[in-house]
């Protein structure tokens, strides 16, 4: 990880507080940079799928771990 | 990124009810949607500074009930006085259970992600409404006013 990546410990939220975190995280970041979010609302998965099309930021990974929700956002830029 | 616009009418004003337009354009403000929400009838109520929503059993068989008391109390039950306050008050503490946001909280990142927002004018008048106790970030206006922003928008709905 670099200086310019994040994390986001989004356990916990439901639809769309996790979006919506996401997103107010990634705006105070640099263009190529990585945000990893950590979730626990199933739904999340396919809404991260559906942010990343809609606004151009990368989703390099999305898996499931001991019930929790893995993402990997790469800013667009 | 995307230049797609939204508009959503809101003309409900219970605690359920607030949810759908603050979730969606709170959620296409995020995805870059340019979005614009006019409150009229009961959608004013979600304008208040003072958000006071209620939720009401009453006359909504779709909603559950806690300890099957649908079953002892069919239809009639749900106009015990009181009966509101109480279910209002559950489904408060579910929401804070569930992690979801309160709607004053949507409201605000709404409002921070440059949602515009209109309350109609006529409902004011209407009502006898004081739009000074609607919040300051709102603009009043009326159907052309929403027409303006709808006719080139890619999402319009009525909730």
């Amino acid at each position: 990880m670099s200086d310019n990546d994040q994390e986001l410990d989004a356990r916990g939220l439901n639809c769309p507080l996790p979006i919506l975190r996401a997103k107010k995280t990634l705006n105070g970041m640099g263009a190529g940079a990585l945000l990893k979010i950590i979730a626990t609302d199933p739904g999340s998965v396919k809404d991260f799928q559906a942010f990343a099309t809609q606004t151009g930021n990368e989703l390099m990974s999305s898996s499931e771990e001991n019930g929790e929700f893995h993402f990997l956002l790469k800013k667009g830029g | 990124m995307t230049d797609k616009s939204m508009t959503i009418i809101a003309t409900k004003g219970t605690l359920d009810w607030a949810y759908p337009p603050f979730i969606l354009s709170s959620t296409a403000a995020a995805l870059g949607y340019n979005v614009t929400m006019f409150f009229t009838f009961y959608g004013l109520q979600l304008l208040k500074k003072d958000l006071n929503l209620s939720v009401s059993p009453l006359g909504n068989p779709g909603m559950p009930m806690p300890m099957s008391m649908d079953k002892w109390f069919p239809v009639l039950g749900t106009a015990i006085p009181g009966m509101q306050a109480m279910m209002t008050g559950m489904m408060k503490n579910t929401i804070k259970s569930k992690g979801v946001a309160s709607v004053a909280e949507l409201r605000d990142l709404c409002i921070e992600a440059d949602v515009k927002m209109i309350g109609c004018q006529m409902t004011i008048d209407l009502f006898d409404l004081n739009p000074k106790d609607l919040i300051d970030e709102i603009d009043l206006g009326g159907a052309a006013t929403y027409l303006d922003h709808a006719g080139g928008s890619d999402i319009n709905l009525f909730i």
